[in-house]
Parts: C-alpha cells; structure tokens; sequence
C-alpha cells in the first residue's frame, strides 16, 4: 500500500514551512493605529476632532508657555517687556512666581530662617522612608521616625529644646508607670493608669521641668510666631498632622462603631455622621471663633493648633468610614479564626483582623489623605494665608493687579504633584500587597 | 443516684467589675458615659461662662431683627429691610439651587467622561485620563477661585458690546451676553399670565409654573400608561405595537398648547446704558462655582461610572450577545442595570460632597447659607455661636435627608439574597 501510494503522490512536503510574517497592517505602529484609533468611520472621525483639539491646545499653550518673561516686577513691565520684544499675542509674567516664590513656599516665615523648614521637609522624607518602602529601609530608622514629630515641630516653631525633649519624656513616663503597673493588674487598667500619668506629666509637671532646664541650660533656637506661617509651609504642617493623627483615631472609631457596647457605638456613629454631614470650612468657623467660647475663660492657643485639631477630626470621621468598609469586607471566619485560636479582642485586631482590613482599605485611606491635603486650602477663608490666600493677597497688589493663570498653574501644579505621587504610591503598595490569584 | 448540686453561690467581688466578662463591658460603657458627659458638662459650664462675661445670653431672637443688609442673588423676595432668618432662608435657596444645578451638570460630563475613559479609542481614553487626574488631584477651592479669576479678568465689559463695529458680540443668535459683570440668558416670559400664589405672606409662586409642572407630570402619567399596555401586548402576543410617537405626542403636545394660551416668550437682554437690561442675570460668583463644583465632581464621578461598569463582568455581556441582543441592547438591558446597582450609591454621596462643597461659596462672595447666616448675619450680630450652630443643623439636615434617599434607593434595588 505504501508503495502504491509513494507512486500516486508527486510531491509531498515532510517538513514545515516557516511562518510568514503578520500583514504589515496588524503589526507594529500601523496596526495599532489601526485598531486604537481608526478602527471604523466613527472613530476616525472622533481620533481626527481629538487630534485637532489637542494640536490647537499646544499651539496656543506651548508659545504662551515658553515665550514668557521671567524678569518682570508687575504686571505692566511685563507687557512692557513682551511689546518691546514684538511678542503680539501676548506670553506668561513668569515674573510673579520668580518673585512670590518664597511667600508661597514659607509664607512670612523669616527669610534668615528658611533653612528650618527646607530641613524638615528632607527630614520628613527620611522619616517617612522606612514607613513607604519598609522592605528596603533598616528597621532602626523606625526610631527615628518616632523622634521626628517632636524634632520638626522644634524647628518649625523654635524655642527651648527642652520642649519637645519633655514632651517625649511624657511617653518615657507613661511606659515606666505602665511596666510597673502592670505587675500588679492586667493590662488594661495599666495601661489606663499609665495614659493618666503622661497625660498629668503634660499638663502639670512638664511646665515646670521645662523651666528648671532652660534655667540650668538654656539651649534654644528663635522662635517663630504661628502667625508667621504661610505658603505650602503651612499646607504641609497642617496635612501631614491631620493625616498622622486621622488613621490611628479613625481606625479606633471604626472599631467603635462596629462594636458590641451600645453605649460606645452611639458615641461613635454620632460622632461620625455629625463630621461627615456638614462642610469643613464650618468646622473652621468652630475653630476659628468658637473654640475659645467652650474652652474656660482666658485661654487662647494657637490658630494653627486649633485648625489642625478640626482637620484631624474631620479626616478621622471619613477614615472610620474608609476603615469600617475594610473590616466589613472580611469574612467572618477571620473573626472565628481568631477566636478559637484563644486570641483576645485586642489580639485579635493587632494580628489577624486589622493587617487584611486595612490593606483591603488602602485605595480609600489613601483617597481620604488626598482630600485632606487637598482640603487644608480652605484655611485661606479664614483668613490664613496658605497658598490660595496668599494668592489672592498678590492679585490684590497693585503691581501684580489682573494676574492670575500664573499663579494658579504654579499652585495647582504642585498640588498636583503631592496627590498625584500619593495616589501612584497607593497603587504601588496595592499591588505588593496583593496576595490573591489573579 | 446523682442529684444534682446548685453552683456554689458566688458572692459578688468589687474586682469582677474589671475582671469578669459579664460586668466588664457594663464597668467601661458607664466609664465612657461618664467621662463623656463630663466632656460636655465642662464645655456648656465654659461656654455658659464666657458667654456671660461677654454678655451674651444665647438667644435665637436675633433671628428677627431686620438685616439690614442686601442680597444681590435672589430666589425669593427679600430686602435689606427683611428679617435674617429670611436671610438665612435665601441662603439656603441659594445653596440648593448651585447645589441643583451642580449635581445635573456634574452628572451629565462625569457619565460621558467615564464611558469614554473605556474607549477603545486610545487618544480619546487618555485625554478623559488627563481630565479626570488634572481635576482630582487639584483642590476645589482653586478651581473655585480660577473660574471667578477667569470670568472677571478674561470676559469683555458690557461697554465692549456697544458701538457699530463692537469688539464683543452676544452668543448664540444673539440671545446671550456673557460679560465679565455676569452671563445675560432669555428669560421666559408669559403674556397672559395666570399671576402668583401668595403662600401666607412670605413666598409667590408662580402659578404659570404650577400649571405646567401639572400638564407636564399628567402627560407622563398617561405616557407611562401607554408603555404599559405595550408591555401587556408584547407578553400576550410576542409583538410590540409602536408607540414612541404617541407617547412623545402625549408629553410634549398639552405643554406646548398650555405654553400657548399663556402667551410664553422669551425676553431677550438688551444692552441700555452701560449694562444690560431684561433677561435673566445670572452673577459672576454663581456661574463660577457652578462650572468648578460641577467640573470637579464630573471628574470622580467618571470614575464612579468607569468602576460600575468594569465591575460587571464580561460573561455577562457575552452571554447577551449569545442570545443575539445588539450593542446598544445589551448596554440598556443588561450591563447598566446591574452597573446602576454600583454606581449609585458612591454617587450620591457625591452629590453629597458637591452640596457641602458649595459652602466655599464664600470664597467668590455668592451669597449661600454660610454666607448669609454663617457670614453677614453672623459679623452683624456678633452671635458666633448660635449662627454656628444653627448653619451646621441645616447642613446636617440636608446631609441626613440625602442619605435617607440613598438607604431607601439601596433597599429597593439591592439584589434579595436567599
């Protein structure tokens, strides 16, 4: 059979051809052209107008953008400067950013003094370092992370060293009570007793402490006034503190809601739906005019406290939210897990509940910092200058009268970059993070 | 034999407070409940104090004087002579109609940025993208004050219109005159107008509107009932009569008839002296935070409507189109059903922030509740407390009534789980 059918069939191929290449058309450039942008009549037309807009966007910007002068003292001389140069159509005063600059970067912070806080925002990456990219930093950098509150409010506001050196001791205290303590009763009230031994330490005693020191040894630095903060200086203080101190209250209020204790979850649904439901810039209001009506008379802190206070809670309230939806997308085995695994309550949150609820939760936390850096802006209604207030201070003067493109892509711009690293750096932690089959 | 034997009576130890599961919780929430009304007695018995050293007993009577002060953007009737709780009244008008307004527009540009960020048009995607981040990563405060910058400073004076050979012209067939004082749009106008109903003393409502809201909520009652007996039809027998043009004649034909008898015309703004006249004014402060709020709230709702529709999955799209249902079908029928299911509740929280957003209004001094109560009415007086106070409630107010409509919406459309 074999032969007979060697002899019928002329030729037969006994190796395989090699494959041809993709019509020009499907590979390479051409091809995706063709399918992203002109795949049917609709979509050419739509890739054409999208084209066309985008060509005369950067036709009009581009020259606007580069062609502006950069050496202008006001508005005048910089059209001064752009008529004497033939330049019709007119270009940006990159002038007014060459000159502001300083104010809304550090406000009226004494110039001779814009190392302290250029120094803080390095120290403030250091410290962040091995909280961002905990994989790659030594652990003992940690330790710094917990001195730097303390060390960049020392060198943002000055004064006596002794200050912050006091305040940490007050945690010096609460720790030396809470081991001894908690020899004798279990942790809890311990801990109880310990929290109400700092707290006298930095109410009562710590004045004194402070005084005797600077007596002994008066190592201090100028000081600077509150009201002398301005520019992204004070955005920053005011975000980094709200955002430090909104997570930790916020996971506690999420555990407050979700709690047994009826009493407790009252507190904590009412506390939160009252924040969440009126705008911020009441709370402002509350800080900037009530706030010495409902604390005894005489008292009067700083501005900026009071306002870091109001953020605080206010970025607490919408993180309990952003936390709770964490906790309530866990399944209930996690909960028995941790139960019949003998851990308690607390045990159970530190290890088992709160690691998955909040990394199921880190677009929302990440989204609620972004907001609450975005939201420090309202402090110019109240007439503080952070960088929109200062800006409308510069359009108010009479040299800089009518500008307003400038200043405002200067300040959006680097608005911009904070949330937009932040919101990139949340997707980074996503997906290292990610542990599901995908 | 066992008998049974009763649990040795345990006396009761003041230590189980703490240590004993079944008092524990009882001993921290009387601790909590405590320290909180501690909390608060302590402020009131400050806030009591201060108020009285200043002189000042909390009263709400101030709500009764006259204001003394004008509002230039108006919904109801109201003069510097009127009481400012009227004030704080046109305020709160004021916020609702930015707040309306801001959540129509926001809606409408959010949807199609976030049906186009899906695009598989790859320029068009990444242009909603630069969109969508540029607005998202910027505060709303500076959108605010850009928009009003960009209204004063870019926009021609009325003055610019005037002349035979004018630098500016008014827009669309000339019917509107945007200026850098404000926007000038057609007003309607009804010659045979049926006049106002007084409520008590304190509002006129149109009854030309009335008339209208009826006609036109009657006509699409007996539209809907025509689809429903189309409905009927089309399960008894398979076949689905045609009525779109019966139905669209039902709705639009009583309006037009009843806009008719009543004389409806446009008045056009006409410039005279300086400015314009006639037509309706819209302020400068009212279309910038309109156009930012509506701007920036279009930019997370994109988002909203991208995850609600990614978050269906392809199965079910495929699925229709196995049963042979065409493009636009299985958009209508099957994926924005369930996607509506996702999409509506963040966005309605949106509308949320985008009504406690329009209190930045202050900024670009269009004249909302924080600034009538919260602001005028509070430096005049001098009652930082009770206007405070009273500003917050209404704010809460809307806040509460909103998410009520939410949970009711949740309710009624969340799939029964067995």
């Amino acid at each position: 059979m074999a032969d007979t059918h060697a002899e019928t069939v002329l030729f037969v191929r006994d190796t395989m051809l090699p494959q041809q290449e993709p019509p020009l058309s499907t590979v390479g450039p051409v091809g995706w052209a063709r399918t992203n942008l002109f795949s049917g009549w609709l979509n050419t037309i739509i890739t054409i107008v999208a084209l066309l807009f985008v060509i005369n966007l950067i036709a009009h910007l581009l020259p606007w953008f580069i062609s502006g002068t950069w050496n202008a003292t006001s508005l005048n001389d910089c059209r001064e400067m752009m008529a004497a140069v033939g330049n019709e159509q007119g270009g940006a005063c990159w002038g007014v950013i060459r000159e502001r600059w300083p104010q809304l970067m550090f406000g009226f912070y004494p110039a001779e003094l814009y190392w302290r806080p250029v120094l803080v925002l390095v120290l403030l990456f250091v410290a962040l370092a091995p909280i961002l990219f905990a994989d790659r930093t030594p652990t003992r950098m940690l330790g710094f992370t917990a001195v730097f509150p303390f060390l960049g409010a020392w060198l943002l506001w000055g004064g006596t060293i002794w200050n912050p050196i006091t305040a940490l001791l007050g945690f010096v205290v609460g720790y030396v009570v809470f081991s001894l303590v908690s020899k004798v009763v279990n942790a809890g009230v311990s801990l109880f007793v310990a929290v109400v031994a700092s707290v006298i330490w930095w109410t009562t005693l710590a004045g004194y402490v402070v005084l005797g020191l600077s007596a002994i040894a008066p190592l201090a630095i100028a000081s600077v006034q509150s009201r002398e903060f301005g520019g992204f200086l004070l955005s920053i203080t005011i975000g980094v503190t709200a955002i430090m101190f909104s997570l930790p209250i916020g996971i506690l209020l999420a555990l407050g809601r979700r709690s047994h204790l009826p009493l407790v979850k009252a507190l904590c649904v009412g506390f939160i739906e009252f924040i969440r439901g009126v705008p911020l810039i009441t709370l402002l209001f509350v800080a900037s005019t009530l706030l010495n009506i409902f604390l005894p008379p005489g008292t009067n802190f700083d501005i900026i406290l009071r306002v870091m206070i109001m953020t605080t809670l206010f970025a607490s309230a919408y993180m309990a939210e952003v936390v709770r939806g964490g906790l309530a997308a866990l399944g209930k085995g996690q909960y028995e897990g941790a139960d019949s695994l003998g851990l308690d309550y607390w045990q159970a949150q530190r290890l088992i509940i709160m690691p998955q609820a909040l990394k199921i939760s880190i677009p929302g936390i990440v989204s609620t910092f972004i907001g609450v850096f975005k939201d420090t802006t309202l402090v110019s209604i109240i007439s503080m200058f952070d960088p929109l207030g200062l800006a409308n201070a510069i359009r108010a003067d009479a040299s800089w009268n009518g500008i307003y493109w400038e200043l405002f892509i200067f300040i959006g711009a680097i608005f911009f970059i904070f949330c937009f690293s932040m919101s990139r750096y949340s997707m980074y932690l996503e997906r290292k993070l990610q542990t599901g089959h995908r | 034999m066992t008998t049974l034997t009763d649990p040795p009576a345990e006396s009761f130890k003041l230590s189980m407070l703490v240590y004993d599961t079944r008092y524990r919780s009882i001993t921290f929430q009387i601790l909590a409940l405590v320290a909180v009304l501690l909390l608060f007695g302590w402020l009131t018995m400050n806030t009591a104090q201060n108020l009285n050293d200043l002189g000042k007993e909390p009263s709400f009577s101030f709500l009764g004087e006259s204001a003394g002060y004008d509002i230039n953007q108006r919904l109801i009737d109201y003069s510097s002579q009127s009481t400012h709780l009227r004030a704080a009244f046109v305020g709160l008008l004021n916020t609702l109609l930015v707040a309306a307004m801001g959540c129509a527009t926001a809606t409408v540009i959010g949807v199609i940025v976030g049906v186009l960020r899906l695009s598989g048009n790859w320029l068009v995607a990444r242009l909603m993208t630069v969109y969508v981040e540029m607005f998202r990563n910027v505060p709303v405060l500076m959108w605010i004050v850009l928009c009003m910058a960009i209204l004063i400073e870019a926009m021609p004076p009325p003055s610019a219109f005037r002349g035979d050979d004018p630098d500016a012209t008014m827009k669309l067939f000339d019917s509107v005159a945007i200026t850098n004082r404000g926007v000038y749009i057609p007003e309607p106008l009804f010659s045979r107008s049926l006049g106002d109903f007084h409520v008590g003393a304190a509002f006129d409502v149109s009854i030309n509107l009335i008339a209208i809201l009826i006609v036109l909520g009657a006509s699409i009652f007996v539209a809907r009932g025509i689809a429903r007996r189309a409905d009927a039809k089309q399960e008894a027998t398979g076949l689905r009569p045609r009525t779109w043009h019966t139905r669209l004649a039902v709705i639009v034909l009583p309006t037009v008839v009843l806009l008719a008898i009543l004389g409806f015309h446009l008045g056009y703004p006409e410039l005279k002296g300086f400015n314009f006249a006639g037509g309706t004014y819209m302020r400068n402060s009212l279309i910038a935070l309109w156009l930012a709020l509506s701007l920036y709230t279009a930019a997370f709702i994109a988002e909203i409507v991208r995850a609600g529709i990614l978050a269906i999955s392809s199965g079910q799209t495929e699925a229709a189109a196995a049963l042979g249902l065409r493009n636009n079908r299985i958009m209508s029928l099957v994926v924005l059903p369930q996607a509506m299911r996702v999409i509506i509740p963040p966005l309605i929280s949106q509308y949320l922030n985008l009504t406690k957003n329009s209190s930045l209004a202050i900024a670009v001094g269009y004249m909302d509740i924080t600034g009538t109560l919260m602001g005028i009415t509070l430096n005049q007086t001098g009652r930082e407390l009770e206007t405070v106070l009273l500003g917050m409630l209404v704010y809460l107010a809307i806040s509460l009534i909103i998410s009520g409509v939410m949970n009711w919406y949740n309710n009624r459309v969340k799939l029964v789980e067995r």
